[in-house]
């Protein structure tokens, strides 16, 4: 059962890095225009030669 | 004529150097429009930054460079088929903005430990069955309870913070039994893991605040778009005034209106503040606020109210003098007095809060009683009732009402009916009887030529052409016929009378009576009063005009759907009787009254509900704004006076009044859900409290039980909704509709 000692820290630590990324996008505004990034990425623009 | 534009008010300047300005965009109905917005104001001087934000339909834009003016944006969209008017973003939004993040913030992390705590959980669970070593399971209980109480600590604050505000008043809501359930599962849950007991709560916990969270975090998003629609409309509808300087009138929005400004009113245009004549006259049309159609003469002294419009005559209006808010101050008054009236109402959650705690308490007691007599020990005992607290931790409850909330204002939000209030569906269930206002409500805003075909086509089209080059609001209605024609090149304005062109040496007057030199062979109705009648003569024809308000396209419809719903009509308007009459006897509505003033309305009401009815108000005027805020509940088109629309539980989109019948129906509809809900939550609680008083409920049952009970009234509020419109007597929520139905009316305003 020694095992656990390092898997159960790991499986915490991944869980806490989904939260944090979650937090990060949160804060960085990434939910505030739902509609509009759906969109967005329909523009080509940013393709060379279109 | 563009006059200078002053945006300084809206500008926010951003600590890094950069400034900022919001606009709210009417227009935009698809991806590319974003690309094309973006693309335009990118080019302009200044290399400005914008972004389009496609959900609330608004515009940021950032810049360093003092090349770029703000005031020239609404003129560069302008072309492309977008209006731009400068939003400001009010306190409250932002704060509500902050709270959505932050009930997200609590979600995300109420998720996180209860996923990971269901982790072990789920092991413990296993190891029952398998056999699990006891140190292991004290372990996986430690790791749980390290996990569970920062979580809670943080992520319960919504539900604590609630539960005190709650107590403090002495009152008692739902938050208060989820506060107490969620302390007693974590605490009696740390004892029993230092006793090293089998059974610990932390995952019931946990689940539950996710689960409430959830529903909060759904709810308040909900909430905040409608009410970004609403404050978008008001941007939009924000007019500008000329306020005149030293050097000149400069254009200012309303909201950089400073009381004792001078402001230049031009005839045709709306009021744009209340104030005090200072210089000129002229004739106003008062009919916003007072609901009366007669012109009202002005002049030195006077007191003018904003949204009254200006017929003819410049005015010069000093804004907000002293004794200028006489009316305002008395509707105020009644506003205040039929809200604190209304803050008695008891919410439908509330009322099940207030008999489920009691009951709920008393159980846990008699349960820790019960064993106790039958010889249980005390620990045993204490353990029983807590776990008859946690089981009927009213989750199902609390989630019962919140969920068809959002369900049902999403569905009115689709059918153009914004929501302002929460607890407006439940009122607007109740309602028995439905009071219109007359002029704005039952008939469209702007008044319309009523005998379109009495004039030879050929005539009423040069007429119409000819009304194109004023801004007589007479004139405008009447220039509204005119499709598709330009204006001519060359025409004339004679103060006080009208206009005159010349067409091919024939010359063409459109104006009063007199100036037509048709005063004689008039032959005017009683019910057609002089004011609403528009002149013209083209060489020797000649033609009369009446502008008149008419029915909103669907009122008859819609009168009749809600008399079929065995709803009481009735009409209240301060509009003279004759006209209020007229309506009545079209819509076949026998209760009409007209000339009442704001008081005599709210009267009304309150006659009307101490015989025991229960009144939706539906207004849009000013003189309105104190009924709709004491009605049981009530609605205002998007139309409507600001004041009118703040006192209004809920504001509709669109030329037509089906979305009343919407309301209703949903409302309805709604209430039926969240009766259901709650019944399928007191069925839940029916079956689990007897098995915790035996005391044979698991932390797995718990788990099993409370997210299965949550589930299902989630699933209840979610199924498809039918919602009765006149048109279709019984329908599922039509998909063509439903795309972007506020935005296609805000594109039709």
């Amino acid at each position: 059962m020694t095992v656990l000692i390092y898997l159960v820290p790991i499986a915490l630590g991944l869980g806490l890095i989904g939260l944090l990324t979650f937090l990060w996008s949160l804060r960085s505004g990434q939910y505030d225009d739902l509609e509009g990034a759906a969109s967005r990425v329909l523009w080509d623009d940013d393709v060379a030669g279109s | 004529m563009a006059a200078a534009v002053d945006l300084s008010g809206f500008v926010v300047q951003r600590g890094d150097g950069a400034s900022e300005i919001d606009f709210a965009v009417q227009g935009m109905t698809c991806a590319a429009c974003m690309a094309q917005i973006e693309r335009a104001v990118a080019a302009m001087p200044g290399a400005p930054t914008a972004r389009v934000n496609y959900s609330t339909r608004r515009l940021k834009i950032a810049w360093r460079d003092a090349l770029f003016r703000p005031d020239a944006v609404a003129g560069v969209l302008a072309p492309l088929g977008y209006r731009a008017q400068p939003f400001d973003f009010e306190a409250a939004e932002s704060e509500d903005s902050a709270q959505a993040k932050y009930l997200v913030r609590c979600m995300a992390i109420a998720g996180f430990a209860a996923m990971n705590v269901m982790l072990l959980s789920v092991a413990i669970w296993a190891g029952a069955v398998s056999g699990i070593d006891p140190a292991t399971r004290d372990l996986f209980h430690w790791i749980s309870g390290l996990i569970a109480l920062p979580a809670a600590a943080f992520a319960g604050q919504p539900f604590f913070r609630s539960a005190v505000g709650a107590l403090r008043a002495r009152r008692l809501n739902m938050d208060v039994p989820i506060s107490i359930g969620l302390a007693l599962a974590l605490g009696m849950s740390v004892v029993e893991t230092m006793r090293h007991a089998e059974h610990a709560y932390f995952d019931s916990a946990l689940m539950l605040m996710f689960f409430l969270l959830a529903g909060r975090a759904l709810d308040h998003g909900m909430r905040r778009k409608t009410r970004g629609v609403v404050n978008n409309l008001a941007s939009l509808r924000a007019l500008s005034a000329r306020r005149l300087g030293p050097d000149g009138p400069m254009e200012i929005p309303v909201k950089a209106l400073r009381k004792g400004d001078r402001i230049l009113v031009q005839s045709g245009e709306r009021l744009p503040a209340d104030g005090i004549v200072v210089a000129g006259e002229g004739r106003i049309d008062d009919s916003v606020i007072t609901g009366e159609t007669a012109r009202r003469a002005v002049a030195k002294g006077d007191v003018v109210y904003a949204g009254s419009m200006n017929l003819d005559g410049a005015l010069q209006v000093e804004v907000g003098a002293s004794g200028a808010r006489t009316l305002l101050d008395e509707i105020e008054r009644m506003l205040e007095a039929a809200a604190t009236a209304k803050s008695r109402y008891l919410r439908l959650a509330d009322r099940a809060a207030r008999i489920y705690a009691p009951i709920v308490h008393l159980a846990a007691l008699c349960t820790a009683l019960g064993w106790l007599v039958a010889g249980a020990s005390w620990h045993d005992s204490l353990v029983a009732a807590i776990a008859v607290l946690i089981i009927t931790c009213p989750c199902a409850l609390a989630l019962a009402v919140p969920a068809v909330h959002v369900a049902a204002s999403g569905e009115l939000f689709k059918a153009g009916v914004l929501l302002r209030n929460g607890d407006a569906l439940e009122r607007l269930a109740e309602v028995d009887t439905v009071a219109f206002d007359k002029t704005g409500t039952l008939t469209t805003p702007e008044p319309r030529i009523a005998n379109r075909g009495d004039a030879p086509a050929d005539l009423a089209a040069v007429a119409a052409r000819l009304a194109l080059s004023s801004r007589h609001p007479l004139a405008r209605s009447l220039a509204a016929e005119a499709r598709g024609l330009a204006p001519f090149a060359t025409v004339s304005e004679d103060a006080g009378g009208g206009l005159r062109t010349v067409i091919d040496g024939v010359e063409a007057k459109l104006g009063r009576l007199s100036y037509c030199g048709l005063e004689e062979d008039l032959r005017l109705s009683r019910d057609a009063p002089r004011e609403s009648a528009i002149a013209f003569r083209f060489g020797d024809r000649h033609a009369i005009f009446y502008v008149r308000q008419t029915l909103r396209s669907d009122a008859p419809a819609a009168i009749d759907w809600l008399k079929r719903r065995r709803l009481g009509i009735e009409i209240l308007s301060g509009d003279v009787e004759g006209s209020v009459r007229e309506v009545a006897a079209i819509l076949n509505v026998a209760e009409a009254k007209g000339g009442l003033k704001p008081a005599e309305k709210v009267e009304r009401l309150a006659a009307l509900q101490s015989q025991g009815h229960k009144t939706l108000m539906v207004g849009d005027g000013l003189n309105d704004a104190p009924s709709l805020a004491g009605a049981h509940a009530s609605l205002s088109p998007s139309s409507a006076a600001d004041i009118a629309q703040s006192a209004a539980d809920a504001i509709f989109l669109g030329d037509r009044l089906a979305p009343v019948c919407v309301a209703v129906s949903i409302g309805r509809a709604a209430r039926r859900r969240m009766t259901q809900n709650l019944a399928l939550a007191a069925v839940y609680n029916a079956v689990a409290v007897p098995l915790a008083i035996a005391g044979i409920v698991t932390p797995l049952i718990a788990a099993l039980a409370m997210s299965g009970s949550s589930l299902l009234v989630t699933l209840n509020a979610l199924r498809p909704w039918r919602v009765e419109t006149p048109g279709q007597e019984e329908r599922s929520t039509e998909p063509a509709e439903a795309p972007d139905a506020p935005a296609l009316a805000m594109a039709r305003n």
